[in-house]
């Protein structure tokens, strides 16, 4: 049987991991599809490549879609959100200089405590705080908005790609970032500073990196998408059992995909990560999650909540902007396409954001859903029917 | 020079840490009347381009920095000069061509039409004059290798077998045909299998 080619571009990151995972483990050959994967040098230039037709369909920052969606990125045809990759996996660093008024202070760099790292830095900073994050529109950069939306020193944000973020924190051209493993981990090896929080300690369960691709290819080639979507959701489901996080840290690390030493990649695979050059350790529940609690599912609920926050940075009316993210996020599709395969499917399509402090049990098919904590650090609900309050 | 030409006059910043590409790029598009400046470093880029508030940026799509740019589409501050994103559906074929020359530009709101495409035009048979060197150099390196392969794979033979180099030479190469292989492919598979009895 020949198979259907298929070409899927990304970004060397860790959370790259299900495509390259789908192809190399052969979930996709499985699937009848010949996976040619194309790595980016930028999100700029893998958007491109996705709305001109290089690649089929891509990994992609989660707000981008939406943000494209909302017409913040010029009058270029949609992307749509067929599922969502991986959650969570981003951290926080300083400076070493920094890092170093933290500890005269007596901050304690726990790794949680998001109101008291913000509070730490606030009493710290000496004049405003540069924020290096990889994109305008990234996971990154809303989270340290919303951390920061109040009672926090003043900051800018510089965007930086990633693989330079560790140069630029040890040259002075930011104090603090905002990054996707394994660069966090990185700046820590090269002492270019300490990391202070994951993402998770703002939001527990942030949607990540999606699998986007434009509308008029999707509705052309269901089948291919049909297969796509199911050698990316296998592969995720593999990579969440335990077992293969190191095989999946080496694959990772050959030259092609990430380029980055495999015991820098496991960091964060495992959830122990190493948050200074002192060597301490940290141990980050649901620090990334391909599969577990829904991971895949693409909430129509967080594409709004992306959306709101989108809309009131930039003007724009914030209903019209959840409108607009909702539909771009192909809940029918995966429906459509993942049931077959043993996908557990919830009752909504769209949740109050921010409630469970605990994981939960929720209504779906089999009954078999169970939902991880999702709660920001400050207690923010967002529910998309009140986006108000 | 009369005000004519001084209005048409672009300033335009290649973003190029190499120097010979940055220079063959000021050859085609000074000649056009315009004012060039080049930015070789990373660190402080965004700011730089501020600086110089130029009508056109242009930068590889290889180029990783070219994230930091897009930042500069959505400053909107009254000293920021808006930048727009050259991925318009007004120039659909200028921008497919750009896109597969691995050229990506950031273009002041406003500027005529006509004359961002005579400065794209002139990028883009730069850049796929640049892609086909890469190609080429990449090419070369990758016979290179497999000369050096086929090299060490001989000397394993003549080695282990006693005998001369072209006799090597041709067990290689029947090998190779009989496998439907090519010979470079036997000789890594040799000098791998040497390598782990060794």
């Amino acid at each position: 049987m020949t198979r259907t080619a298929l070409r899927l571009g990304f970004v060397p990151l860790l959370d790259a991991a299900p495509l390259i995972v789908a192809r190399e483990m052969g979930f996709a050959e499985a699937q009848g599809l010949d996976l040619t994967l194309r790595p980016a040098p930028s999100w700029a230039s893998l958007r491109d490549m996705a709305l001109w037709g290089q690649v089929e369909a891509a990994q992609m920052l989660a707000p981008v879609p939406v943000a494209i969606a909302m017409g913040l990125a010029g009058p270029v045809e949609r992307l749509d959100i067929l599922q969502v990759l991986s959650v969570n996996g981003d951290v926080l660093g300083v400076s070493a200089a920094l890092e170093a008024r933290l500890r005269a202070q007596g901050f304690g760099f726990d790794f949680a405590d998001a109101l008291a790292a913000r509070a730490a830095l606030a009493a710290a900073v000496e004049g405003p705080l540069r924020i290096g994050v990889p994109f305008p529109f990234s996971t990154h950069v809303a989270l340290v908005r919303h951390w920061l939306a109040q009672e926090a020193p003043p900051y800018s944000l510089h965007t930086i790609p990633p693989p330079r973020m560790a140069e630029a924190l040890a040259e002075g051209e930011i104090d603090a970032f905002c990054v996707g493993e394994p660069w966090g981990s990185v700046a820590v090896e090269r002492g270019a500073g300490a990391l202070i929080l994951p993402g998770t300690a703002i939001w527990a369960a942030a949607p990540e990196k999606v699998l986007a691709a434009r509308p008029s290819w999707v509705a052309d080639n269901p089948e291919t998408v049909a297969q796509l979507m199911r050698a990316v959701w296998l592969a995720g489901r593999w990579m969440d059992d335990p077992a293969n996080r190191v095989t999946v840290a080496d694959l990772l690390a050959r030259s092609e995909h990430v380029n980055a030493p495999p015991e820098l990649l496991d960091r964060a695979l495992r959830g122990q990560m190493v948050i200074s050059s002192r060597g301490e350790e940290r141990r980050v529940p649901g620090m990334i999650r391909f599969h577990e609690g829904a991971a895949p599912f693409p909430w129509r609920s967080q594409a709004a909540w992306f959306a709101r926050q989108l809309a009131r940075d930039n003007g724009l009316d914030p209903n019209a902007a959840m409108a607009a993210a909702g539909a771009i996020c192909r809940t029918d599709l995966y429906r459509a396409n993942l049931r077959g395969i043993g996908a557990d499917l919830p009752g909504a399509s769209s949740r109050i954001e921010g409630a469970l402090e605990h994981p939960t049990a929720v209504a779906s098919e089999r009954g078999t859903m169970i939902l991880p904590r999702d709660a920001f650090f400050d207690r923010t609900i967002f529910d998309p029917a009140q986006p108000d309050c | 020079m009369t005000g004519a030409t001084l209005a048409l006059r672009l300033h335009i910043v290649i973003v190029e840490p190499y120097e010979a590409r940055a220079r063959s790029l000021i050859e085609c598009l000074q000649p056009l009347g315009h004012q060039v400046t080049v930015i070789a470093e990373a660190a402080g880029l965004a700011r730089r381009v501020r600086e110089i508030a130029p009508d056109i940026v242009l930068i590889d799509m290889a180029n990783p920095s070219r994230d930091t740019l897009e930042e500069m589409t959505l400053a909107s501050g009254p000293l920021d000069r808006p930048v727009a994103l050259f991925v318009d559906r007004s120039d659909a074929d200028l921008t497919r061509q750009a896109i597969e020359a691995g050229v990506s530009a950031y273009v002041i709101d406003g500027l005529q039409p006509q004359r961002v495409a005579a400065v794209m035009d002139a990028a883009i048979a730069r850049f796929q004059m640049f892609r086909r060197m890469r190609l080429e150099l990449e090419a070369t390196r990758r016979a290179l290798e497999e000369r050096k392969l086929i090299d060490r794979a001989k000397g394993i033979l003549m080695k282990a077998r006693g005998i001369g180099e072209d006799e090597a030479y041709a067990l290689l190469r029947r090998t190779a045909m009989d496998q439907g292989r090519k010979i470079a492919e036997v000789a890594a598979a040799l000098v791998t299998a040497a390598g782990l009895l060794s």
